[in-house]
């Protein structure tokens, strides 16, 4: 049996895995409940900070690849769950999963470059 | 006073006569302290001497009389009446295995798999017996302990949705297998078991469902040993690019 090159589509839904469970819940924490609730500065999320966070080459980065890998691993997830429940029509599923993930994707990153 | 019963659905199939497998309901006495066992054995010794099960040990160590009780995979040995009485107790093969008589299920094709993966000490040269003992922590030994416990009773393979669609999945005790020898620091034989376990078969077909670990009677957590040799699979597979990675 040939060894299997799924270690790409895996290192990424793992990756992913470790941005959805650790990094996205603090940053729903941030913007959804501790700004609005006053518990951080009342300007932390102010337009300049962000669009200075954002016009940053490494926040641009940082928040690329948590947009990426967050999606990558929800398709992936989603393509396996679909695949236990016995739908295995392959290409479909996946087009449609990493499809999603893939243009999604392509979106943050132009409007992140067009900043 | 009556003394109390309870109700055995059994799913019979004799290849002889049965076209397609039938469930034939048998009532036993109900004892607190019987296992389900005890009552197939009830059945085979009073009641129908036909009745085919596989057991040995009644005692969670041979892992020979693995069967489906009211749909879930349990050891027939380790699984009381109680819990179920005054409901009926349905009994079935092992799921995802064919059926070779009654509660009696075909294991090749798991034997086959299980020989796949190498489950023994390799070593990179004989070692004579006068070379002495190979040493070992308790560290080292803990590292890998849990992976040893399976008696190899296939549960996990009647638990795991995978077996079902994916037939030629290499399946959790077998890779659990395979990584409680890649573990042990007495062996070198990871390289070759990898070809079965880095293989689209082998941890690849897993989807974590997890249900393995969560039948397992012996919480050897193949769920485990599986993630873990997809993330050594993946160190692997990135170094094999590096120009000084083989
Ligand atoms: S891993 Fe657990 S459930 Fe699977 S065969 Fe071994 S003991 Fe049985």
């Amino acid at each position: 049996m040939a060894k299997s090159n799924k270690p790409i589509v895996w290192s990424l839904f793992a990756g992913g895995g470790m941005i959805a469970a650790f990094v996205l819940p603090a940053m729903i924490f941030i913007t959804g409940l501790a700004v609005p609730m006053g518990l951080l500065l009342e300007n932390a999320l102010a337009y300049d900070r962000m669009l200075a966070l954002v016009g940053n080459p490494i926040g641009k980065l940082v928040l690329f690849g948590v947009i990426f890998l967050s999606l990558w691993h929800a398709a992936h997830r989603l393509r396996m769950t679909l695949h236990d429940l016995g739908i295995r029509s392959g290409r479909v599923a996946m087009l449609a999963c990493y499809g999603v993930a893939g243009l999604a994707s392509i979106a943050a990153a132009v409007v992140l470059l067009s900043i | 006073m009556s003394e109390p019963v309870l109700e055995l659905e059994v799913l019979r199939y004799r290849p002889e006569t049965d076209q397609d497998p039938v469930f034939q309901t048998y009532t036993v006495p109900y004892n607190s302290d019987w296992v389900v066992l005890d009552a197939l054995t009830h059945i085979k010794d009073n009641i129908d001497r036909t009745l085919s099960f596989r057991w040995s040990c009644h005692m969670a160590v041979c892992g020979s009389c693995g069967v489906m009780i009211n749909g879930e995979p349990k050891l027939s040995c380790h699984t009381f009446l109680r819990d179920y009485y005054p409901g009926k107790v349905r009994v079935e093969p092992l799921t995802n295995f064919p059926i070779e008589r009654d509660l009696v299920t075909v294991a090749d094709d798991f034997m086959e798999k299980l020989a796949s993966v190498k489950p023994y000490v390799i070593t990179e040269e004989d070692r004579p017996v006068s070379a002495g003992e190979h040493l070992q922590s308790p560290a080292d030994l803990n590292s890998f302990k849990q992976y040893t416990m399976c008696i190899n009773c296939m549960l996990c393979y009647a638990a795991c949705p995978q077996m079902g669609l994916t037939p030629d999945f290499v399946g959790p005790a077998a890779l659990a297998l395979a990584h409680r020898y890649n573990l042990d620091t007495r062996d070198a034989g990871r390289e070759e078991r990898q070809e079965i376990a880095a293989s689209n078969e082998g941890v690849w077909d897993c989807t974590f469902v997890g249900a393995c670990s969560q039948v397992c009677p012996k919480a050897v957590d193949p769920a485990a040993a599986i993630q873990q040799t997809k993330i050594a699979s993946t160190v692997d597979w990135y170094k094999a690019l590096l120009p000084w990675g083989k």
